[in-house]
């Protein structure tokens, strides 16, 4: 499974930050040497990430902790062979795709679990309420109720920096399950497009679709949060 | 009519009556820079007459941003504990 990456990954982060990668090289070197700490500062940067996105794939807490030691310990087996073509967290995401995605598969004996993760829930629901524009006129899809600032000042942006992280979590955690595994990849860990199409075999097209509907969901629960709460205030 | 709204009809005839719910619908492709000129252009007019798609785009931006400084929660103890376990008794076979 992860050599498909290796192949067709030149990650421009490898190639890129040159700085980064002497770091992760410093760091492999001393994976392979079975250096503890080294080991521990892997776990400690990239353990809840791979949690997030484990829970894409299961629905199960404990099941997401399983699924995420057995990467530790395949990051463990692999790191011998690891040619470094793509960034180690591209490589330890690679790993957690695919066994989730096999853990998934096993776990999914309802229905429900199928129908959840089925292309309908992703939805072709627009991005914003529809009602939210006019419906006639010159100014017809325009906006009549429109988006508030959260400039500095304002109370929504107050509270966002009061809730804004406990929110996000939330709202990441109700989408569904391939739009969710395209923003933590994209935005919560900052993975290069290119590397999260490899990743999740899909096109750069269908990837911006998918961060698309990601982003408008994510964004809908901020505002409906903050613009609810900001009323009272 | 006020300067103000000529400029506002004007801006909104050359960005070829663009609306804000098709607007809304191509801020991704905006901000991962997958817009051909034409329709980046149009993207950039309808924004200048707008203030609710300013507000739109501002606040899609700042989600992003909150988004990239999620806290990182440090990893439990007890599955670090495991984990060192694993990788001691892994590096001495």
């Amino acid at each position: 499974m992860t050599p498909r990456l290796e192949e067709t990954c030149r990650s421009s982060e490898a190639v890129g930050r040159t700085g980064a990668l002497t770091e992760e090289a410093v760091l492999i070197q001393r994976l392979r040497a079975g250096d503890e700490t080294a080991f521990t500062e892997m776990v400690n940067r990239y353990h809840r990430a791979l949690i997030r996105l484990a829970l894409a794939h299961v629905s199960d807490r404990s099941v997401a902790e399983e699924v995420v030691q057995d990467v530790w310990m395949a990051v463990l087996e692999g790191i011998d062979r690891f040619e470094g073509r793509s960034s180690l967290k591209t490589w330890v995401f690679s790993i957690l795709t695919n066994k989730a995605k096999t853990r998934g598969v096993r776990e999914s004996r309802s229905i429900a679990m199928s129908a959840l993760s089925a292309e309908g829930e992703e939805g072709d629901d627009p991005t914003v309420d529809p009602s939210r524009f006019r419906t006639n006129g010159h100014w017809k899809d325009y906006w009549t109720d429109y988006p508030q600032s959260w400039d500095e000042g304002t109370p929504e942006r107050r509270l966002l920096e009061k809730e804004g992280a406990g929110l996000l979590e939330q709202a990441i955690a109700a989408l569904p399950s391939r739009l969710k595994q395209v923003l933590i990849m994209r935005d919560v860990e900052g993975l290069d497009s290119k590397d999260v199409c490899v990743l999740l075999s899909i096109s750069e097209a269908n990837q911006r679709v998918l961060l698309h509907r990601a982003r408008g969901k994510v964004r809908q629960a901020m505002e409906t949060y903050l613009e609810g709460q900001a009323s009272f205030s | 009519m006020t300067r103000d709204e000529i400029r506002i009809y004007v801006l909104d005839y050359l960005a070829g009556r663009l609306t804000c719910k098709k607007w809304v619908e191509m801020v991704t492709d905006y901000l991962e820079g997958s817009l051909s000129l034409w329709p980046r252009i149009r993207f950039h007019l309808h924004l200048g007459l707008c203030n609710g798609c300013r507000h739109y785009l501002q606040q899609v931006r700042t989600t992003i941003k909150t988004t990239q400084q999620l806290p990182r929660e440090p990893t439990p103890p007890h599955v670090r504990e495991e984990l060192i376990r694993r990788f001691r008794s892994m590096s001495s076979s």
